[in-house]
């Protein structure tokens, strides 16, 4: 279904930390989005999912730096793009919507004001249609009583309502991509089913690809058609979201969806993966997942374990991907964290 | 591994309730005393109604969940119930005998409580070692053996004694709040989203912890949670709140199989699923909570609900039985709680 070159390509994206002795956060991410396409990323904390995202927007915080690798945008390499060049492709063509729009949203400036901003800049809207602009965006958003929200300050919305503007903006200026990272971690079920319903028919109906982290697996089966799984900085599989949910291929991903709870399956026992994620300063040799992964063999720890073509569009970074369940019983057993 | 004992919970009969919240409001008045003395031309005052008339029951020994929205009123329900704020009206009983909403050290020990986020309540310049001598009952070197004891029910290792809580893992952290907890030997614990904040692999950890002390020591648990799937793991019964009412009550099974109220109804359609993707784009439940102040006639809930008829926006139902529901004691607080499972049925 995609043309000759994807909407978005990460190619072999480094990042590491600044410094003397820098430590490798990102190490080796390469995944492609096609246009209207939905990527879900999913890892822990520390797995290096935001930092990959946050690369694409430019926006890697203090102290953290793409040390190589590229970031291929219709084409262009983001990364060699001037930070002015790249910045007037934030809006128009790439957008991003964060965890907490409380902290990404400007506090001393009208919410209505700050959906039209991108318009007005980029697509040179006056100021009485940008107005109208905003409360259409609010009004297809799901606002209620945009005539009156569209002059509100962010502290005066609630969670929910506070997504639903950052959506408005993402959307504002009808990029190609959108950049979600964790938006519904802070909502209630309730809520979060709301915006995940209309983050997804509004990026159906504009055409919009989308690129979403989430720690949650059910979120992505919910959201994408593709996901990537990431640990300790690398992706470990990726594929199909049906098809990476219907047979596994990584025993870390294995290892999420067994600790999650499922509401389908409540009788299943959780089993938590044992140990803790390794400390990225200290890797152990070969695969990063082998000293807490219950399928280990003695070659686990022996270099080079790479993401590898597996086939039907999948890839999957463990050796034994095809047959690990039918291993013989752990040589190296995870410890309880 | 010997494990503190804890009081005894197993010899009482299954029908008397461990903790009792009766009739229990928490109003906040708006704008607040202060600020009426400061600006007395803009005193209008009005009421926030925080927890409006709640009837709960612990059980000895059950782990009972309490689910809902933000500003469901869980949490100030938790509050009350540890003593850490007092109710305006209604009353807490331990064991039949009311609690004084400010709690002398021996009944303040019953009710204990876990928080979200282990590392800010946790003193980080305290040892968990040094964190938990100070909480047992015992001193010297009685002290230290029921600390190490503590360390093992909860899963930690000897070595954490000396241990800074900025040294721990999050799950560890987690782990030391529990031991914490524990450490006074309480009859009730109150874990508040004690495990929203981990990641899943870690979560399943906790969970089992909670689930393994909760069968050893015979602790009552009040769960209060907002993630559906989590506590239908690990919990035997459940009430759930909205607008500072509890709506419906019941065991899990059942509610999650057939819930009686339209509010469970769209909290459970709401649960992100692992399973194969649904393609309704309409939201389980529109719309947010009402505000506390200004709270909505007749049934609270009945501004969202899709089954609301005339009597729902008049009288405000009771939580009352529902009839021809199964013999566990569900209770519902919807006009149409005995036919909503059918109305259900038919929608879907």
């Amino acid at each position: 279904m995609s043309s000759d070159e994807p909407l978005l390509s990460v190619e072999d994206l480094v990042i590491t930390t600044r410094g003397a002795t820098p430590t490798t956060i990102v190490d080796g991410v390469s995944f492609q989005v096609a246009a209207g396409g939905s990527l879900g990323i999913v890892g822990e904390s520390g797995s290096g999912k935001s930092m990959s995202l946050r690369a694409i927007d430019g926006v890697l915080p203090a102290g953290v730096q793409v040390a190589s690798g590229a970031i291929r945008f219709r084409g262009r390499d983001l990364l060699s793009l001037k930070s002015a060049d790249h910045a007037a492709l934030l809006g128009p063509e790439i957008a991003m919507i964060f965890q907490e729009p409380m902290t990404a949203l400007n506090p001393t400036r009208p919410v209505g004001v700050q959906i039209s901003e991108g318009p007005r800049r980029h697509l040179g809207i006056g100021r009485r249609r940008a107005h109208d602009l905003a409360v259409d965006l609010m009004r297809r958003t799901g606002i209620p009583d945009p005539e009156r929200r569209v002059s509100a300050y962010p502290h005066e919305l609630s969670g929910g309502l506070r997504q639903r503007v950052m959506i408005a903006m993402a959307l504002s200026c009808e990029p190609a991509l959108v950049l979600a990272d964790e938006p519904t971690t802070a909502l209630d079920v309730t809520v979060q089913d709301q915006v995940l319903k209309l983050l997804t028919t509004m990026c159906d109906e504009l055409g919009v690809a989308l690129v979403f982290v989430t720690h949650d697996l059910a979120v992505v089966r919910q959201t994408c058609r593709d996901m990537a799984v990431m640990y300790a900085g690398r992706l470990i599989e990726t594929g199909p979201v049906d098809a990476v949910f219907a047979d596994p291929r990584h025993p870390y991903t294995v290892g999420l969806m067994e600790s999650a709870p499922d509401f389908d399956q409540p009788d299943r026992e959780l089993v938590a993966i044992g140990g803790l994620p390794p400390n990225l300063a200290q890797l152990p040799p070969g695969c990063v997942f082998a000293p807490r992964c219950r399928y280990a063999r003695p070659d686990c720890t022996i270099p080079p374990i790479a993401l590898a073509d597996i086939g039907a569009g999948r890839t999957s970074a463990c050796r034994y991907h095809a047959d690990f369940r039918s291993a013989v019983a752990a040589a190296v057993p995870g410890g309880a964290s | 591994m010997t494990r503190p004992m804890l009081a005894g919970t197993g010899d009482r009969p299954a029908g008397t309730p461990v903790l009792q919240a009766r009739g229990v409001q928490v109003r906040y008045h708006e704008p607040s005393a202060l600020s009426r003395l400061l600006r007395p031309q803009r005193s209008r005052r009005r009421v926030l109604h925080a927890l409006d008339g709640v009837d709960l029951d612990v059980m000895p020994g059950e782990t009972l969940a309490l689910v809902g929205e933000s500003g469901s009123g869980k949490s100030t329900l938790a509050k009350v119930l540890v003593g850490s704020i007092p109710a305006t009206e209604g009353q807490v009983l331990f064991r039949g005998r009311e609690l004084p909403a400010r709690r002398h050290s021996a009944t303040h020990r019953k009710v204990q409580m876990v928080f979200q986020d282990p590392y800010s309540s946790l003193n980080p310049r305290m040892t968990a070692g040094r964190m938990l001598t100070e909480l047992v009952p015992e001193r010297g070197q009685a002290a230290r053996q029921a600390v190490l004891a503590l360390l093992g029910t909860v899963g930690l290792g000897e070595d954490t004694v000396t241990a800074y809580p900025s040294q721990l893992s999050g799950g560890q952290r987690q782990r030391l709040a529990i031991a914490r907890a524990l450490a006074v030997r309480p009859d009730v614990l109150i874990a508040d989203e004690a495990v929203s904040s981990l990641d899943v692999s870690v979560q399943a950890t906790i969970l089992q912890l909670l689930a393994d002390l909760q069968r050893d020591l015979g602790l009552s648990l009040l769960f209060i949670a907002h993630n559906l799937a989590v506590v239908q793991h690990l919990c035997q019964r459940v009430a759930v709140m909205y607008l500072g009412r509890i709506v419906e009550v019941g065991d899990a099974q059942e509610i999650f199989g057939n819930p009686r109220h339209p509010y469970t109804q769209a909290l459970i359609e709401a649960i992100p699923r692992m399973g194969a993707r649904r393609t309704d784009a309409a939201p389980a439940l529109p719309g947010e909570p009402p505000s506390p102040i200004n709270l909505p006639s007749g049934c609270r809930f009945h501004p969202r609900c899709r089954y609301a008829q005339d009597i729902c926006r008049v009288t405000e139902p009771a939580l009352a039985p529902v009839e021809g529901a199964e013999p566990s004691g569900r209770v519902s607080a919807c006009h149409f709680s005995s036919t909503i499972g059918s109305l259900a049925r038919s929608t879907t």
